[in-house]
């Protein structure tokens, strides 16, 4: 099967118009005859079903979690992109799409992120009317402030908690269709496979979480908007059920799954602190806007300070090593992600990291509060030599910027960060992987859809802070409702999908099976067992830095887990009701997958680029070494029977708007 | 550290439930309180009993799934915090904890310490939104100035994440705490003043019609409140649906 990304003719700037101009349209009377599926109610999703249903079609929505208020969406801190140009300080559509295309490595499709440059004011008027409270100037007009990787002001938020207030204001959009009968939502459904007929997606398969019930649910279109598979490393900074379930199962019914392997990992994040460890936190980026990453100089004092012998403040100035600035002097601690990680690895890996595991760097805040203190001090003219009221005054300032990161951090680490460094390493973030999809948002199965996380666009590889939440409500606002409307114009005199179709018998039959099989199964390891092993072969081999032998021990390795699992999984209780060892199950089953076809994907990528580091690929200075002449392609797999089968589709990439240069922050 | 707990086992909504003693030990202070039940079930699964169920998703305080009714407190001993941020070194070696699930009317057991909040979400159908199209033909948002203080009091209201916390703590089972920071949220924006009488009074019904307490101005919600919504909005809302009951 060949791509066909579907990209429309024309200028890249008149090419979302034009096709607006021309798709067909559904006539609202008869969008009520239409019937669509959203699997997921994060930002994506959310804000799809609720536009969907305003216009008039049927949703069903659906979602694990006992409210579509707390999606993993929920949890975004630091804001969300918009050339608003607002600040007057040069912003413009053409920035935006510059800016993501650089950042993202020349892994991007250009007319897809065009559109979304395009579409990014909308979403801060859409969420305004909505009555998401964003933060505010004095003077009574939205506020913005800046990001990794641009220079501009272009992100809007709402103190540290954006993603919460836009999924609010999503949910908020949804229960005004919930009430008014046009979404159906169905919470605590967890869907578990694909219904195709006649060559069309028109279905799922979804069991009642709470019953224990396998339901047989038709559409005209589906939906996913599942999110990413940031936990198939276990450990990641994604929420506890965030899994890869729904787009692996279309996966394996036929849509192709684009670049595994890009896949971001955020440089602060709270450090793990044992194996009891559930999960990590962010600690977000704008804390590097003030903070300066260092470690010691010497490799004795790093040891004297792992054994608590010696403490970060006991060390002078001269005995650290501030190494981003060392080695980025014009960017500094503001470098982006990807290589804020890798550098912090790499300090670590040489025997420099500051905790019990060797695997941290310090983040710290003491010149920033004697920066602001003295500046306060002037201002107020109070003595600028009075140290003690110099760093209460500087203290204060840093409280009221990052005052609740800091009481998240005191109270995961039960230490002080406005007396010691913050501990922060690099932990796995977001996915920049996922479903194919051509420019409507179509995977590779018709009448099948993928938006938000879950999809693999827009981001290349490697997506710049704040660019998710706009993509997630670019595509269910305003890109889906056009796309999906085009597909759906011939189906109207179609009429209900029956549910007692042979395809839908024969899916919900293949659902039970595996239920039955773990049930059953009288294994001796739990599952998280299993999701733990799996984790630390992603983690060491497949993780911030790959190579070829480490990426083929882990295939190998990741197959022999697999059938591991499937032999000495115990899963308690029964099918009939609540049963949350079970859902783990079934979501650790589809990583056993994914995380084979991650590998694979990074050992077939003969090069460096944003969260893809093969170590065999870099620049003498250690930094990532793109291969445009023989990779600036999209790698998309097709599910052949088993993932180390898969077969590779390439959509080459074109960029006729912007140069491909290398990417340096020195 | 040693432990002793005593956790509320109930198969589902339809069977009787009881209180359950479970020793465990090894329990690093490092440990959250729901890392702590991890480990609980690893054991139980290895002696092939059933796992304690119970809510949880972000494991970082902002989702509002996690619950639990710790030593008679909602979200436990700490301030400002839920569940999945606390702490074991909120505890003793020794200690003996009682673990509930958030016991009321509108909020059924569904197993173990799970329970069904939904009736959060049907107040929310009745009347917690702004009703502008999602169409994207809506004016630039700063033709909308906000002054700057409503904006931030807007947002702290805003910033209830929906727990269940204050339902669980108040002697009524009052809902006022939840619905009062909603209505709040819009009270205090331009943005859909127009329809301010229908929402109070839809909301406010349907709390009540979901078979919530009333609201005898104890305060207790406040406290336990891991966002720290404040009374304030209780009063803000009575206003707003004392007005609407005029004009209604
Ligand atoms: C800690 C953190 C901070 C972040 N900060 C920012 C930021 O500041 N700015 C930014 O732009 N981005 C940020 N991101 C990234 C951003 O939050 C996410 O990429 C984005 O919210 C994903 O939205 P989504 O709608 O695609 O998926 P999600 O919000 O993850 O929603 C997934 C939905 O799918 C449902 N679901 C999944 N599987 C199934 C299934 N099988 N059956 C039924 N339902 C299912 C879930 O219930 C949920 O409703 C952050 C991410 C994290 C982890
Ligand atoms: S008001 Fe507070 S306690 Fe009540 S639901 Fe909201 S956050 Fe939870
Ligand atoms: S698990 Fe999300 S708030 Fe506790």
């Amino acid at each position: 099967m060949a791509l066909d990304s579907k990209i429309p003719s024309g200028p890249i700037s008149d090419k979302w118009t034009n096709y607006k101009d021309h798709i067909n349209l559904v006539n609202p009377a008869n969008k009520r005859n239409l019937d669509i599926i959203i699997v997921g109610t994060g930002l994506a999703g959310g804000s799809a079903a609720a536009t969907l249903a305003e216009l008039g079609y049927n949703v069903k929505a659906f979602c694990f979690q006992d409210s579509p208020r707390r999606a993993h969406s929920i949890a975004a801190q630091g804001g969300i992109n918009a050339a608003k140009n607002y600040k007057g300080d040069g912003d413009s559509v053409h920035r935006l799409f510059y800016d993501t295309v650089k950042g993202g490595d020349y892994r991007a499709r250009e007319a897809n992120v065009h559109r979304l440059a395009e579409v990014s004011g909308n979403i801060i008027d859409q969420c305004v009317a909505q009555g998401v409270p964003l933060a505010r100037e004095y003077g009574g007009l939205l506020d913005n402030r800046s990001f990794g990787g641009t220079l501009v002001s272009r992100t809007f938020y709402a103190q540290g908690q954006t993603g919460q207030q836009l999924l609010l204001g999503a949910y908020s959009a949804m229960n005004r269709q919930i009430g008014r009968g046009k979404v159906k939502m169905h919470n605590r459904h967890e869907m578990l496979d694909l219904v195709i007929v006649n060559g069309k997606a028109r279905g799922i398969i979804a069991r009642n979480l709470v019953t224990g019930e396998i339901e047989r649910h038709s559409a005209h279109a589906v939906v996913i908007a599942s999110g990413g598979y940031g936990n198939v490393f276990f450990l990641s900074t994604n929420a506890m059920g965030s899994n890869a379930t729904a787009a692996w199962k279309i996966h394996k019914k036929g849509a192709f799954f684009a670049n595994p392997c890009y896949t971001q990992i955020h440089p602060t994040c709270i450090p793990v602190s044992g194996d009891h460890q559930s999960k990590l936190t962010l600690m977000s980026e704008s804390l590097r806007n003030d903070g300066r990453i260092w470690v010691p100089a010497k490799l004795e004092d790093a040891q004297a300070i792992r054994e608590g012998k010696k403490k970060a403040t006991d060390l002078s100035e001269v005995e650290r090593d501030y190494f981003l600035e060392r080695r980025y002097p014009a960017f500094g601690n503001l470098v982006p992600r990807d290589v804020a990680s890798r550098a912090a690895k790499e300090r670590c890996d040489a025997g420099f990291g500051v905790n019990k595991t060797g695997e941290a760097v310090y983040l710290d805040f003491a010149a920033a509060i004697q920066r602001y203190g003295n500046e306060q001090a002037y201002v107020k003219g109070l003595d600028t030599k009075d140290t003690k009221l110099v760093t209460k005054l500087g203290t204060e300032i840093v409280k009221s910027k990052y005052g609740n990161l800091f009481q998240m951090y005191y109270k995961i680490v039960d230490e002080d960060p406005y007396t010691s460094p913050m501990m922060i390493y690099p932990a796995v973030h977001y996915t920049m992987g996922g479903t194919w999809v051509d420019y409507n948002l179509q995977t590779t199965i018709p009448g099948c859809f993928s938006i938000g996380e879950s999809n693999f666009s827009d981001h290349g590889a490697n997506r710049l802070g704040a660019s998710a939440l706009m993509q997630g409500l670019a595509d269910g606002y305003f890109v889906l409702p056009y796309t999906i409307g085009d597909y759906l114009a011939p189906d109207i005199k179609m009429g209900t999908i029956s549910t007692d179709l042979p395809e839908f018998i024969a899916a919900e039959k293949a659902v039970k099976d595996q239920i039955d099989k773990f049930i059953n199964n009288k294994g001796t390891h739990s599952v998280d067992y299993f999701h733990k092993k799996l984790g630390k072969i992603m983690w060491d081999k497949v993780g911030m830095a790959r190579n070829e032998k480490g990426l083929n021990e882990a295939i190998v390795e990741i197959a022999a887990l697999r059938e591991e699992f499937y032999k000495e999984v115990k899963v308690p209780g029964d099918a009939n009701g609540l049963n949350q060892e079970l859902e783990k199950a079934t979501r650790v089953a589809d990583f056993l997958e994914l995380g084979e076809l991650f590998a694979k994907d990074a050992l077939h990528r003969n090069e460096s680029c944003g969260g893809h580091f093969r170590e065999e690929y870099q620049t003498e200075e250690g930094e990532a070494q793109r291969d445009d002449e023989n990779f600036a392609y999209v790698a998309a797999w097709e599910y052949t029977g088993k993932p180390s089968e898969a077969v590779l589709h390439k959509e080459p990439l074109v960029f006729d708007n912007v140069k491909l240069v290398q990417r340096s922050y020195k | 550290m040693k432990l002793t707990l005593k956790i509320w086992r109930q198969k589902n909504a339809a069977t009787e439930g009881k209180i359950v003693e479970y020793p465990i030990d090894h329990i690093e202070p490092d440990m959250s309180f729901l890392e702590m039940l991890d480990i609980l079930n690893d054991e139980l699964i290895m002696k092939g009993d059933e796992p304690i169920a119970f809510d949880h998703d972000c494991r970082e305080g902002i989702c509002g799934m996690c619950s639990l009714y710790i030593n008679g407190e909602a979200h436990g001993p700490d301030r400002g915090v839920t569940t999945c941020q606390l702490h074991m070194r909120m505890f003793k070696d020794g200690d003996t904890i009682f673990i509930e699930p958030f016991r009321a009317k509108a909020f059924p057991v569904i197993k173990d310490l799970v329970v069904d909040r939904s009736s959060f979400d049907r107040i929310q159908h009745a009347g917690g939104f702004i009703s502008v199209n999602t169409s994207g033909n809506t004016i630039d948002a700063n033709t909308i100035p906000i002054n700057k203080k409503d904006a931030d009091t807007a947002f702290d209201a805003a910033a209830c994440i929906g727990c269940g916390a204050c339902v669980a703590t108040c002697k009524n089972s009052s809902a006022m705490l939840f619905v009062a920071a909603k209505v709040s949220q819009y009270a205090l924006l331009p943005q859909g003043r127009i329809e301010a009488t229908d929402r109070v009074l839809n909301m406010v019904s349907q709390m009540d019609a979901e078979g919530f307490g009333n609201c005898t101005n104890t305060g207790a919600c406040e406290v336990e409140c891991p966002k720290g919504i404040s009374l304030e909005n209780i009063a803000r809302m009575n206003r707003e649906y004392m007005s609407a009951s005029l004009k209604g």
